[in-house]
């Protein structure tokens, strides 16, 4: 049964990864913009970097999420003017769930994952729901693709148990370059079996040197 | 259609809980600072109160349709295509309607789906190319500036709940710091948009953007691309039960844009199982 509102929201696809490490953060991306069973393009970008240490990747609605990118970038701008330095990526994960909440009622169709490194240079990723609760932890993945991924990162990232107490930092001891290279399996993997993630990966590192960005050939089909 | 998204969006996410009880209507208000405007959530209230629907125009069906528009990159600039005409829901209303039009210097715009709604964005453009003419700064907009504004015009819309019914393409050739830059674009209605080589509206999506994607090549020259061009519109005539054998090409380029006179295409109908279709049919009529 078709509901009345049905047509102001589309589900666009894709798939968002983000893992925190001791002093880098890795987020990914797929590149690809479907609607209903057609792929639209296979180049398109899901990443914004929003602050020089803090990069948002979201899936969902892509006009939402188009809206909601340069909504926090310009919010972004604002705050380099107001306060001479650029917002921090705590700062972004706060500013960002109240800009979800903001729109409890009519939502922002988009699945975030916010990732960068925090004032103290440590690896930071913030995920969220469409209505901006959030948390911080050491890694997450959201999208249509996000209950193949899951998994496999809480086996192989050899993170702490959030349950442990007293609560441990989740950030995963995995190196730079391991994580990337998880990333990139993980990616191969959800392609496998979810139509809507594919065609390129988007893969930014965060460190103190700066930020870096790579893109891989995935499946096309 | 082709216009609106034929298999059917997906709900929107858990948070808005109506989505489980449909039966109890529930109205929250949300005042912007600036504006003022009262936003209701859920649609079943708006389609339900008289008085609501005089504040809040609700475009909820498309009435006189225009079927798919394909465009692609070529060496000197953007070709478009499209047919000329329509459809009143499966009537062929209107025969000769010009679904591509030129903008400003530098661009071209086709639409597909609810052709009064295109005259509107027209009207549109036509007030934006004249406010960036009498700026008179020797600045012009080109089409990744009109791509722009469209896509937040259609998004803006469908927040109010009241949507251009279009699909929108976007072309055009614009000297920019790395040379003459081709732009090709499109957007929805519901904002979603994009840029690429080669873009097709409604059934185009499914029948041209195939045979483009195998085709397509970089720097190809005018009599290549029309070919291309013509191999779609021919699917999509023998295919889509709105189109008309009735074409309208349009190219920009660094010289301007032209949009051709319409022109038929040949067909070929000649397939035995057509030729005498009651040869082996049992019964009087």
């Amino acid at each position: 049964m078709s509901r009345r509102g049905d047509w102001v929201y589309e589900n666009n696809g894709g798939t968002c990864v983000a893992i925190a490490g001791a002093d880098y953060c890795v987020v990914a991306a797929d590149t690809r913009l479907s609607v209903g069973y057609s792929i639209l393009t296979r180049d398109h970008s899901k990443i914004c970097d929003l602050a020089d240490k803090c990069v948002l990747a979201s899936s969902g609605f892509q006009g939402d999420i188009k809206a909601l990118h340069k909504n926090l970038a310009a919010r972004e701008l604002l705050y380099q003017h107001q306060h001479n330095k650029r917002m921090s990526c705590p700062a972004m994960a706060q500013l960002l769930s109240n800009t979800l909440y903001y729109k409890r009622f009519f939502p922002y169709y988009a699945f975030n994952v916010l990732g960068g490194l925090d004032s103290e240079g440590k690896g930071c990723v913030f995920t969220y729901d469409a209505v901006g609760s959030y948390e911080r932890t050491g890694y997450s993945a959201q999208g249509t693709g996000s209950t193949l991924i899951m998994p496999v990162l809480d086996n192989q990232l050899k993170s702490p148990s959030p349950l442990l107490l007293p609560a441990r930092d989740a950030v995963t001891p995995l190196s730079e370059s391991e994580a990337v290279d998880l990333v990139k399996d993980v990616f191969a993997s959800a392609t496998e079996r979810d139509i809507y993630t594919g065609d390129k990966l988007e893969i930014v590192v965060i460190n103190k040197a700066g930020t870096t960005r790579e893109y891989i050939e995935l499946r096309k089909d | 259609m082709g216009s609106h998204a034929a298999g059917g969006s997906q709900a929107p996410p858990t948070a808005t809980a109506g989505g489980g009880e449909t039966q109890r209507t529930h109205v929250a208000f949300i005042f912007y600072p600036s504006i003022g405007i009262v936003v209701f959530a859920f649609d079943k209230f708006i389609n339900s109160h008289g008085l609501l629907m005089l504040l809040f125009h609700t475009n909820r069906y498309p009435y006189v349709t225009g079927t798919s528009v394909i465009a692609l990159k070529y060496k000197d600039g953007v070709i478009m295509a499209c047919d000329t005409g329509a459809s009143y829901g499966s009537t062929l209303r209107y025969k000769s309607v010009e679904r591509i039009k030129a903008v400003g210097k530098h661009s071209l715009i086709g639409a597909s789906g609810e052709f009064s709604d295109f005259q509107e964005i027209l009207r549109y453009l036509d007030e934006l190319t004249l406010s960036d003419h009498m700026w008179d700064d020797g600045n012009s907009l080109g089409p990744k500036e009109i791509h722009s504004y469209l896509t937040r015009v259609m998004y803006n819309r469908r927040n109010k709940f009241d949507p251009l019914w279009n699909s929108l393409v976007l072309g055009g050739v614009k000297k920019g710091p790395k040379g003459d830059e081709k732009y090709l674009g499109m957007v929805n209605m519901i904002g979603t948009h994009f840029e690429e080589n080669h873009v097709a509206t409604g059934f185009g999506n499914h029948l041209a953007i195939p045979i483009l994607r195998a085709e397509w090549r970089e720097d190809m020259s005018f009599e290549e691309a029309v070919k291309l061009v013509e191999k779609c519109l021919l699917v999509l005539l023998y295919r889509d039960r709105s189109s008309i054998n009735k074409f309208q090409i349009a190219k920009i380029t660094t010289e301007g844009s032209t949009i051709y006179p319409p022109y038929s295409l040949k067909t070929y109908w000649g397939f035995s199982h057509f030729e005498n279709p009651a040869q082996g049919a049992v019964g009087s009529w």
